[in-house]
């Protein structure tokens, strides 16, 4: 029986499908942060049940950590609270944790590709929808609540209902202007954020097998805005010679072994998806978010939709409130939208090829009067790396803030915040209201407009500079 | 978990669609390490104004609404993030039941962790639920879970569906955990399979 990847990868991750009961799951690898695990580890305590795995799991602290003076204890109590029991719940748990200290820090899911902790084939999860990013890895990887964390503890499984599969198929010659944040922004667009629920998406076609690795990793990052359990793209020679010699990779025999296995894991010629969508890279262009959900985005050369013209009740008032709360004209031209902040960074768009990609259009430039531009290196290792190839000179030589890393300003939790009725060109995953900060406004772009927009003062077209 | 018990409740509306996790519960109160006290910060943004007085505004305001245990609204309902942090909020501030006519996945399953009942209607009849409390605001709703249906204060009975499984641990409150545990012996067994099978991964 011809097979998809996920059916593959549901089939051999089957423990036991009890009579009457959800099936269960089993999880080769689990992610941790601070924000989803301390009442997962408090849960455990009280039940008296130890970590069933140890070695499974992979810690770091990103939400609340500060991105400067880190030196510096953290200023909210709440937040230094939080820190401090991830530190000692992992003690206390045997799980090895990448503090603040280590030189391991960073985003979740920046540090865990970098050291090959997921391979293809494997199951993931998190606390954190942004899970979906090690889908990239042909990984069934996605984000869970704070009582499936405990239960992955618990039980080294979780309770699954089998999803139906999406075929997203980019075929095409994708710009040079464009990159997967604008392949990921455009299926949303097209699909919506609830496009895709109940479905795992696996991405096909040459656009998407022509990304690098970080490319398949922002593009399965964004799988979960447009409602997908998760985002998969199957494994060829891009990820296998990623991953050879990272610090968790198979070594020696078992690299052989591993990769006959890897290479099993691709969907199978001719299976069959519950749904298929293909898209005309050729039709791509940078895209903008105008609104206030990641589906209500637009094409840099386009204007911001006017409600009059939409005819269906709901998204003709779904579309006056985005514009009143991101205070927009309808039909302004996106390029006329003036910005306060520029931010890079991010689990989506926080690694060396983004940091490479803003530099490439800020070197000898200045960041535009009035507004902050802020780079926030996924990791340290992306930090050291990006350092090393001089793109925190090009930045601070362009009035750009060189941060430490951490999630930062994608979500305000960390002192890194829009104040209200600031406007962002952000290289992050989503635009609801108040997620940069309580009345902010955030405008989702790829890491080259965030940096062009910052150069301009407002939004640009980069095809044409 | 609570077990999930029948009950005839005001029903609140919320006239909106895509309402995301960052308005159920915004991200600065994320930071608590303890699972309680999340109610009060229930859609804070929208609850509350600048100087942290009620906003009038805000449907959930509504005195009518103050006792409400059902929420009632629009299409894809807790949409983007994992946070357990929002149905934690919601079963906080006293909400044990949502309708509506979608949700999204990670929030939906949420819900069951946290003994709230997510009801999947159609869109004809939510329409007429949303009408019924909007020309008589305060209007209980009886919920019976093993039956599976709605009945209004109008006598319009709506017929929903419902995974087996959830349901009886909803009605149970039953701790999921210890029922996989009862399974110990095939999750060991697999893992043994595994070690063999692909060794890698248990390096």
């Amino acid at each position: 029986m011809k097979k998809t990847m996920y059916e593959k990868i549901w089939d051999d991750h089957l423990v036991h499908e009890p009579d009457g009961q959800a099936p269960i799951l089993y999880i080769d690898r689990h992610l941790l942060h601070e924000v989803t695990s301390p009442q997962a580890f408090e849960g455990l305590r009280n039940a008296g049940r130890p970590v069933r795995r140890t070695t499974a799991n992979l810690a770091t602290l990103d939400h609340c950590v500060p991105t400067k003076d880190r030196d510096l204890p953290i200023k909210d109590p709440i937040a230094r609270k939080q820190v401090e029991t991830m530190i000692r719940n992992c003690a206390d748990n045997g799980v090895q944790l990448y503090d603040m200290e280590s030189p391991n820090n960073g985003i979740i899911h920046i540090v865990v590709p970098e050291h090959g902790f997921v391979h293809p084939g494997m199951t993931v999860v998190c606390g954190d929808s942004h899970t979906a990013t090690h889908g990239a890895f042909g990984a069934l990887a996605f984000g869970i609540g704070t009582s499936e964390v405990e239960h992955v503890l618990s039980s080294q499984t979780l309770r699954q209902k089998k999803s139906r599969t999406m075929r997203v198929h980019v075929e095409g010659e994708l710009s040079e202007y464009c990159t997967a944040k604008d392949i990921a922004l455009s299926i949303i667009g097209h699909i919506g954020t609830a496009g895709g629920t109940g479905y795992v998406i696996e991405y096909t076609g040459d656009a998407i097998t022509r990304l690098s690795m970080e490319g398949r990793m922002t593009l399965c990052n964004l799988a979960i805005e447009s409602g997908a359990r998760a985002g998969l793209v199957a494994a060829d020679e891009k990820t296998f010679e990623f991953l050879k010699g990272r610090e968790f990779a198979p070594q020696g025999e078992d690299w052989d072994r591993a990769l006959a296995y890897w290479k099993s894991t691709v969907s199978d010629q001719g299976a069959e998806y519950d749904v298929e969508i293909t898209i005309d890279a050729d039709d791509i262009v940078p895209q903008v978010t105008w609104g206030t959900s990641p589906e209500q985005v637009i094409g840099v050369d386009c204007k911001v939709p006017d409600p009059q013209h939409i005819v269906d009740e709901e998204k003709k008032k779904a579309c006056a409130d985005a514009l009143d709360y991101m205070g927009l004209q309808a039909s302004a031209n996106i390029t006329d939208i003036a910005i306060d902040y520029a931010f890079v960074g991010s689990c989506t768009n926080g690694r060396i090829e983004d940091l490479r990609a803003a530099a490439k259009v800020a070197e000898g430039t200045t960041v535009a009067e009035g507004v902050t531009a802020i780079v926030v290196p996924g990791s340290y290792r992306v930090k050291q790396q990006a350092e090393e190839e001089g793109l925190d000179k090009i930045f601070l030589a362009a009035g750009w803030q060189w941060r430490e890393p951490g999630c930062s300003m994608c979500l305000a939790m960390n002192g890194d915040e829009l104040k209200p009725g600031e406007r962002c060109a952000s290289t992050s995953n989503r635009n609801f209201e108040g997620r940069q900060g309580k009345g902010g406004r955030t405008h989702l772009v790829s890491p080259a407009m965030a940096a062009a927009a910052a150069v301009a003062g407002q939004f640009v077209d980069i095809r044409k500079k | 978990m609570k077990p999930y018990t029948d009950h005839t409740s005001v029903a609140a509306l919320m006239d909106r669609s895509n309402v995301d996790t960052d308005q159920i519960i915004p991200k600065q109160f994320l930071k608590k390490v303890e699972r309680s006290g999340f109610g009060a910060h229930l859609f804070h943004d929208w609850r509350f104004n600048a100087d942290g007085s009620e906003n009038a505004e805000f449907e959930l305001n509504k005195v009518a609404f103050k006792d409400a245990r059902i929420l009632v609204a629009g299409d894809n309902f807790g949409c983007g993030s994992s946070r357990e942090h929002a149905p934690w909020a919601i079963e906080d501030y006293g909400f044990n039941t949502i309708i509506s006519t979608s949700y999204a996945d990670i929030f939906f399953n949420n819900c069951f962790k946290n003994g709230i009942l997510p009801i999947v209607v159609s869109r004809r009849d939510l329409d007429q639920l949303m009408q019924e409390i909007r020309t008589n605001e305060g209007v209980r709703f009886s919920i019976d879970l093993p039956e599976q249906t709605i009945t209004t204060a109008a006598d319009f009975v709506v017929k929903f569906d419902i995974d087996e499984f959830r349901k009886q641990n909803l009605l149970l409150g039953l701790d999921e955990i210890g029922m996989t545990l009862q399974n110990a012996d095939k999750i060991a067994s697999f893992e043994a399979r595994q070690q063999q099978t692909h060794p890698w991964l248990w390096k």
